[in-house]
């Protein structure tokens, strides 16, 4: 098991590392740097003082080069200064990521709650009308666009309740936070509860066909512990895998739930960094949710092996 | 002695979308305890329907079990409330099925499986019911049980997880052992090791076994009594005995016929090679039986009478039974 996590841990850096290399040259690939997008849009058209902001930000040094200074930056913890605020880019990015993880946790842990009883009970109530319901609903749910839903979500507290929490300040309690967090996360996690709803009900199904389970029957137990402790262990094994990658797409997909809500997370501030061309802000952010989306993946294998025995002991 | 198990007019049938299909109709047996009756007949011939319907392990829907009783120990299984027959599965019915690599949970571990019942039904606590578990592995001759039984089904052989379920089986010392095909899936070797096993706990608990196979070795060498059905209906019961020395059905002769000899298979010391016979034609859809003899289309001796009137199923001679016209 160690032996297995400290592989999976020098995976892990390999993978950031391309994940580094693509991001950076991306960026270079696109075109126009922050010295055009200021040359163009805001007005500066001393070319001698575009040629010095290249100069000062080191954006006419080879490539390599430039990639060295940054991951080299990174090794002594230090990310680099935004081209556009001129502030330390951790100083603009630490807090903004508990917000977008609370949000991405809200969201996530609604569609856990929601999604996986749901699947069960869709599941072993196959073919009633409950189940028909619940698929119309889960269907719904995957076809919906969550800003659209999130947009509908907000017209309707506002038409019924005259009122809606906006994010003005950050809230200081808990409850606040999950007042404040949990129509954003309802209308993102709608989504997620979907997709693992269908999963949970699909999986389930073929588990319940399975002969282990006939053979729970045999054995007399009650109709609640072979749907609980016999099917839904083994059934559970795919949706686990599909929360992982859900996490991973939450974290780094609310940039339009982050706007419709205006809530200042890090998918937002991200694509704001994008269109500056701000390379120092883009690629560490991208490179932080790279990490997320990577531990998220490890923790979901280590999962599996706690659940699976099969796992736990090829390896 | 008042037989342990009593099966009358036992019918099965599946409401699916190509109609009625009747898998089970009108099968009656008995079993006493300590004795062995064996079900024999081809895929599809109502064989683990039966079974199932005896444990009530029938999906309902769409399967329904319109009529007979079946009683254990003078009690109908099929009149009960569902939380009866489940104190009743596994305590004093149980059954072991074909499939011993799919049968057990890979989650859990073999001797939880096994104490999860002892816990159920004799109200255990778990050291209790982990220790009848290790018991019972060493019982079905399991080695190391103490260590098999912290093991996953995957760490195990076919074999291993066939004694297993055995032992799971068997653990609340039910008074029924329905066993569905249990040596099928298993190599011959193993086969024979299984079979003797279930005998030597059989006579030990004196447990009533209803053994389902399509082996008529199997049925040789373990059953008192044996049934053969054919498209869901008695076609013959008798003693063992009687079975193999004079088969009445056509279609049981049929099935003797098409056992390859040692002989004939290596072809060796014999002057002429003789063609195995075989039963031509296939078993007929459930849900379109012939109005006669459902064995009419494929049976050679078949004449007018047989397509058209269905043979009562009756004593041909000494405690022999059968359904057909020409027997």
């Amino acid at each position: 098991m160690l032996t297995y996590i400290i592989r999976r841990l020098l995976l892990m850096v390999v993978t950031l590392f391309g994940v580094s290399v693509v991001i950076f040259l991306l960026l270079r690939i696109v075109p126009g740097n922050i010295a055009d997008i200021l040359f163009d849009s805001a007005g500066l058209i001393d070319p001698a003082e575009k040629a010095k902001i290249v100069a000062d930000l080191g954006l006419d040094l080879p490539l390599p080069q430039q990639y060295a200074q940054w991951i080299g930056g990174l090794f002594r913890g230090d990310l680099g200064f935004s081209y556009v605020s001129e502030k330390p880019v951790l100083d603009e990015i630490a807090p903004r990521i508990p917000i977008t993880a609370r949000l991405a946790a809200l969201a996530l842990f609604f569609s856990i709650v929601a999604g996986v009883p749901l699947g069960v009970i869709s599941a072993v109530r196959q073919n009633s009308g409950l189940d028909y319901g619940l698929r119309v609903l889960s269907l719904s749910g995957l076809s919906m666009p969550s800003f659209w839903l999130g947009l509908l979500i907000l017209m309707f507290c506002v038409h019924f309740f005259g009122t809606i929490p906006i994010y003005d300040r950050a809230p200081e309690t808990f409850w606040a936070w999950f007042a404040m967090l949990a129509i954003p996360a309802a209308a993102v996690g709608f989504r997620s509860s979907a997709l693992i709803m269908r999963l949970t009900r699909s999986s389930m199904l073929e588990v319940l066909g399975q002969d282990f389970v006939r053979t729970a029957r045999s054995k007399g137990l009650s109709e609640a512990n072979v749907t609980y402790n016999h099917a839904l262990r083994n059934a559970v094994l795919p949706v686990i895998t599909t929360i992982g990658i859900e996490t991973a797409f939450l974290f780094g997909g609310l940039i339009v739930t982050e706007t419709v809500f205006n809530i200042p997370g890090v998918a937002r501030f991200l694509v704001e960094a994008i269109r500056w061309r701000d390379y120092p802000m883009v690629q560490n952010l991208v490179l932080f949710i790279a990490i997320i989306v990577v531990t998220v993946n490890l923790i979901v294998d280590l999962i599996y092996m706690v659940v699976d025995p099969r796992i736990r002991y090829s390896e | 002695m008042a037989p342990v198990l009593e099966v009358s007019g036992l019918s099965t049938v599946f409401h699916t979308r190509r109609g009625l299909v009747r898998a089970v109709q009108d099968v009656s047996f008995s079993v006493n305890a300590g004795e062995t009756l064996a079900i024999v007949g081809e895929s599809g011939c109502g064989k683990t329907i039966t079974a199932l319907s005896l444990m009530r392990l029938i999906p309902m829907p769409p399967g329904e079990i319109t009529s007979g009783s079946v009683k254990l120990d003078g009690q109908d299984l099929l009149k009960v409330d569902e939380a009866t027959m489940r104190t009743l599965r596994g305590s004093k019915i149980a059954m072991i099925f074909q499939e011993p690599m799919t049968a057990l949970n890979p989650l859990l571990t073999v001797g939880k499986q096994i104490a999860e019942m002892v816990m159920l039904h004799d109200k255990a606590s778990s050291q209790v019911a982990r220790k009848r578990a290790v018991e019972m592995l060493h019982h079905v001759r399991i080695p190391e049980p103490e260590r098999r039984a912290r093991e996953y089904p995957h760490q195990m052989s076919g074999g291993m997880r066939q004694r297993a379920m055995i032992a799971m089986a068997l653990a609340c010392r039910p008074k029924v052992l329905v066993a569905d095909e249990p040596t099928t899936a298993l190599d011959v070797t193993i086969q024979a090791q299984i079979l003797d096993l279930i005998g030597d706990l059989q006579s030990e608990f004196g447990t009533a076994v209803v053994l389902i196979t399509h082996d008529l070795g199997v049925v040789a060498e373990t059953a008192q009594r044996v049934v053969v059905m054919y498209a869901g209906r008695k076609v013959e019961e008798a003693p063992v005995g009687e079975i193999f020395a004079r088969p009445m059905h056509p279609y049981l002769r049929g099935l003797l016929n098409s056992i390859p000899h040692v002989n004939s298979a290596r072809g060796v010391e014999v002057d002429e090679p003789v063609r195995l016979q075989e039963i031509s034609g296939i078993v007929p859809a459930l849900n379109d039986l012939p109005p006669g003899c459902a064995f009419s289309p494929r049976c050679s001796m078949s004449e007018e009478r047989c397509t058209r009137e269905r043979p009562p199923f009756e004593l041909k001679a000494d405690d022999h039974y059968a359904a057909c016209w020409r027997a």
